[in-house]
C-alpha cells in the first residue's frame, strides 16, 4: 500500500510533514542525511546585521532537556544571502528562513523585504519566540503586537508566512488566533520553554546568560498541550515541535493538530533521527490502514 | 547526497573492551572500522551513553589510540554519563559518530631536527598516546626530536599512560601536586623549569588538560615564543558543528570548538 505523507503549508507542497527545526539544523548535518529526503529545512534565525551572540558557556544539559543560550549568532543577511541561501536554495528541498529583529522591529519588516525579492524563495518563519535575548517581552507574548507585525508583515510579501511562537504566555490559542487574523499562513509552536540550571559547586548559574530556552523531552508535554489547545481556536496548519525524538512522538504532535512536525535537539542526539521519523510515520500509517496523513491530524479522541 | 560521507557515517560500532586502568580512570576498545582508518591524532568521538534520553546528549571523548580496525577511547568517570559508559560490557553494541574535529598540526615538524613538547594535565593525556604514535610512525621522523612528554597528575595513583610513552621511545617527566612521585608541583610549572634548562630547538608545544592549564601553558610559550597548540573541551549539545553550543572566543570572532577545534593554535585564542 503507497501512503501519502504529502503536506501543505500555506503554498508550500511537503513531501512529507517532517521539518528541521530552526537553529538545530545546519550544512553539516548533510554528512548524515540526504537533504532531499526532508519535508522542509528552516535555517537559524538571521537579523538584519551581523549578530555575536552570547558569550559560552551557551549550553547545558538538564533531565532529559537542553538548556541554551546561544542568543542569535549568525552573519547578518547580507552574508548569509551570498554564502548561505544560494547553496541552500540548489539543495532541492524547501528551504524556509527565519527572520527576526534584536533591536527595532523595523529591522524585521526590512528584512522581510529584501526576502520577498528572491523568487526561488517561498516561505519565511517569523521568530517572534526567541528567550535568549535581552529584551523585556517578546513580540509573541502580546497578542496585539503580533497581530501588527503579522498584518504588517503579511502586506510587504506574498510568501508562505509562518509565525513561530513562544510557549511563556498565558494563553498561547490568543496569540495563534492573532497571528491568523493577521494574515498569517501557519503557526510554528513551540519555541524553547524558559529555563535554568545552576552549579553548587561554583555556585554559579550554568549559562552565561543566567537563563536560557529548554528543549528536547522535557518539553514534550508542554508542546504536546500548546498544540492542542491552538488547534482548537486556529484553522491554519500548525507545525508542531518540542520535545520529538522519534516517530512515536511525531504522531502524538499529529493527532493533537499538527500539520507537519519540526525536529531539534533530536538532529543533536542522532543526525539521522529526522529520516527514521518519517520511515517511522509511513510504518504507523501503513498499520492502521491510512492511505493519507491528512486522515490522522487532529484526530485525538477526547 | 554525494556528500554523504562514509567516515561520519554512524557505523554499527560494539565494544570489544572496557575495563578499569586505575581509581576512576577507564579504557574502551571499540570495534568501528570507518573512524579507525580516518583518525587522526586530536580528533575526538561523540558517544551515546544510553539509548533513553537519561542522559540525552551524546559524550565527547578523544580518540586515545587506533589499533587495526579498533580504536580506543581513555576517560575518567565524573558523572552520570561517564559513569554509565563504565558499565558497558564486551559485545554491546554502541553508538559513535567521529572522527570529528580538527587534530593536531604536526607533519611539518618531523624533518626537522627540533623536539616536540606534549604537556598534559590529568585526563588530557588521552589525545596524546596517538599523537606520539604517529609522530614515531612518520618515516622521516629522526631519532633527535623524540618528543618529551610532560604528564601533570594529582597524585602517583592518578598518573596515567607513562608506560606507553616510554615505550614509544619517548622522554618523559612526570609532575605530581603532591610530589609522591616526580616534580611536586603543577605541570605547568614543570614546564617551565625545563625550558630554562633545555638546550635542544623546540617545534611545538601541544597541551591538553583542563582549561586554567592550558592558559598558562600559553602564557608561558608565549614568553619563549614557542608555537603553541591546545586541546579545548567545550559544552557540546551536537559535537557537529550545528548548535553553535561549543564556542570559544578568538581574533577572528566565536569558533565552534567541535568543528574548528577542539584543537586550535594558541595565537588564535581570546581567552
Ligand atoms: C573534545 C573533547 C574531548 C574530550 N576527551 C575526553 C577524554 O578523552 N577522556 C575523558 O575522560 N574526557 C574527555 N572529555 C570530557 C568528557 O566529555 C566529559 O568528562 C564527559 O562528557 C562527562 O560526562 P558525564 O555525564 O560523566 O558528566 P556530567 O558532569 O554529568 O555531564 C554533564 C554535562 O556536562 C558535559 N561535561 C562535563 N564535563 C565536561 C568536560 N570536561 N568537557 C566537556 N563537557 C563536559 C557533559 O558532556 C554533559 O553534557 C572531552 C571533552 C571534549 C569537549
Ligand atoms: C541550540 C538551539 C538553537 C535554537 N535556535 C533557534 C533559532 O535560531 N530560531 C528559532 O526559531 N528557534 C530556535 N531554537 C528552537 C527550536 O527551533 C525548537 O523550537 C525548540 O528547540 C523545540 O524543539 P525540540 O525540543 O525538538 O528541540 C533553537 C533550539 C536549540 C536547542
Ligand atoms: S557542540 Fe554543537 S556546534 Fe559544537
Amino acid at each position: 500500500m503507497r501512503v501519502n505523507l504529502s503536506v501543505k503549508i500555506g503554498k508550500l507542497n511537503l513531501k512529507n510533514p517532517v521539518i528541521l527545526c530552526s537553529g538545530t539544523f545546519s550544512e553539516e548535518l548533510k554528512y548524515f542525511l540526504d537533504f532531499k529526503k526532508i519535508g522542509a529545512l528552516v535555517t537559524k534565525t538571521i537579523t538584519l546585521k551581523p549578530n555575536l551572540g552570547n558569550p559560552p558557556p551557551r549550553t547545558c544539559e538538564t533531565p532529559s532537556g537542553l538548556l541554551n543560550s546561544i542568543g542569535l549568532e549568525n552573519p547578518g543577511l547580507d552574508l548569509f544571502l551570498k554564502r548561505d541561501l544560494v547553496k541552500f536554495l540548489k539543495w532541492g528541498v524547501p528551504i524556509i528562513v527565519s527572520i527576526t529583529s534584536i533591536d527595532e522591529p523595523e529591522e524585521l519588516f526590512i528584512l522581510a523585504k529584501e526576502l520577498a525579492k528572491i523568487k526561488e524563495l517561498k516561505t519565511i518563519e517569523v521568530n517572534l519566540s526567541c528567550p535568549n535575548l535581552r529584551i523585556k517581552k517578546l513580540i509573541s507574548q502580546d497578542k496585539d503586537a503580533t497581530y501588527n507585525v503579522v498584518k504588517k508583515l503579511r502586506k510587504i510579501s506574498s510568501q508562505t508566512l509562518i509565525v513561530k511562537l513562544s510557549p511563556n504566555v498565558t494563553d498561547i490559542s490568543e496569540i495563534a488566533l492573532a497571528a491568523e487574523k493577521a494574515g498569517a499562513d501557519s503557526v510554528s509552536l513551540i519555541n524553547t520553554v524558559s529555563a535554568m540550571a545552576v552549579d553548587i559547586q561554583t555556585r554559579k548559574p550554568m549559562l552565561s546568560t543566567v537563563t536560557g530556552g529548554l528543549s528536547g523531552p522535557a518539553i514534550k508535554p508542554i508542546a504536546l498541550r500548546a498544540v492542542w489547545q491552538v488547534y482548537q481556536r486556529v484553522k491554519i496548519p500548525i507545525i508542531g515541535m518540542g520535545g520529538i525524538m522519534d516517530a512515536k512522538d511525531a504522531i502524538e504532535f499529529i493527532l493533537c493538530g499538527a500539520t507537519a512536525v519540526g525536529i531539534g535537539t533530536a538532529n543533536f542526539v542522532n543526525p539521522k533521527a529526522s529520516l527514521e521519523i518519517i520511515e517511522g510515520i509511513k510504518g504507523y500509517l501503513e498499520a492502521n490502514r491510512f492511505k493519507d496523513i491528512k486522515e490522522l491530524i487532529g484526530t485525538l479522541k477526547v | 547526497m554525494s556528500e554523504i560521507n562514509s567516515k561520519f557515517q554512524i557505523p554499527n560500532s560494539r565494544v570489544v573492551e572496557n575495563k578499569k586502568i586505575k581509581n576512576k580512570y577507564f579504557k574502551m576498545v571499540i570495534f568501528c572500522p570507518p573512524i579507525a582508518k580516518y583518525a587522526l591524532p586530536g580528533q575526538f568521538v561523540s558517544i551515546k551513553i544510553v539509548d533513553n534520553y537519561q542522559p540525552l546528549l551524546r559524550r565527547p571523548f578523544s580518540i586515545h589510540r587506533v589499533q587495526g580496525k579498533n580504536i580506543e577511547i581513555l576517560y575518567e568517570v565524573i558523572g552520570k554519563g561517564t559513569e554509565i559508559l563504565s558499565r558497558r560490557k564486551t559485545d554491546e553494541s554502541i553508538d559513535v559518530i567521529g572522527p570529528l574535529g580538527n587534530g593536531f598540526f604536526y607533519q611539518e615538524i618531523i624533518s626537522k631536527f627540533q623536539i616536540p613538547i606534549l604537556v598534559s594535565g590529568g585526563i588530557g593525556v588521552a589525545p596524546f598516546v596517538f599523537l606520539a604514535e604517529e609522530l614515531f610512525q612518520n618515516s622521516k621522523f629522526k631519532i633527535q626530536n623524540k618528543p618529551l612528554v610532560l604528564l601533570g597528575a594529582k597524585t602517583k595513583n592518578e598518573l596515567l599512560c607513562e608506560k606507553d610513552f616510554k615505550r614509544l621511545g619517548c622522554k618523559v617527566e612526570v609532575s605530581t601536586d603532591d610530589g609522591s612521585y616526580g616534580f611536586k608541583g603543577k605541570v605547568t610549572d614543570l614546564l617551565k623549569y625545563l625550558l630554562s634548562t633545555i638546550n635542544s630547538q623546540i617545534s611545538t608545544i601541544y597541551a591538553c588538560g583542563p582549561g586554567p592549564m592550558l592558559k598558562e601553558v600559553i602564557d608561558i610559550s608565549k614568553s619563549y615564543s614557542i608555537p603553541t597548540e591546545v586541546s579545548l573541551e567545550g559544552h557540546m549539545a551536537c559535537g557537529i558543528g550545528v548548535c553553535l553550543g561549543c564556542v570559544v572566543n578568538t581574533k577572528t570572532g566565536y569558533k565552534r570548538v567541535c568543528k574548528d577545534g577542539p584543537v586550535f593554535k594558541a595565537e588564535e585564542l581570546v581567552w
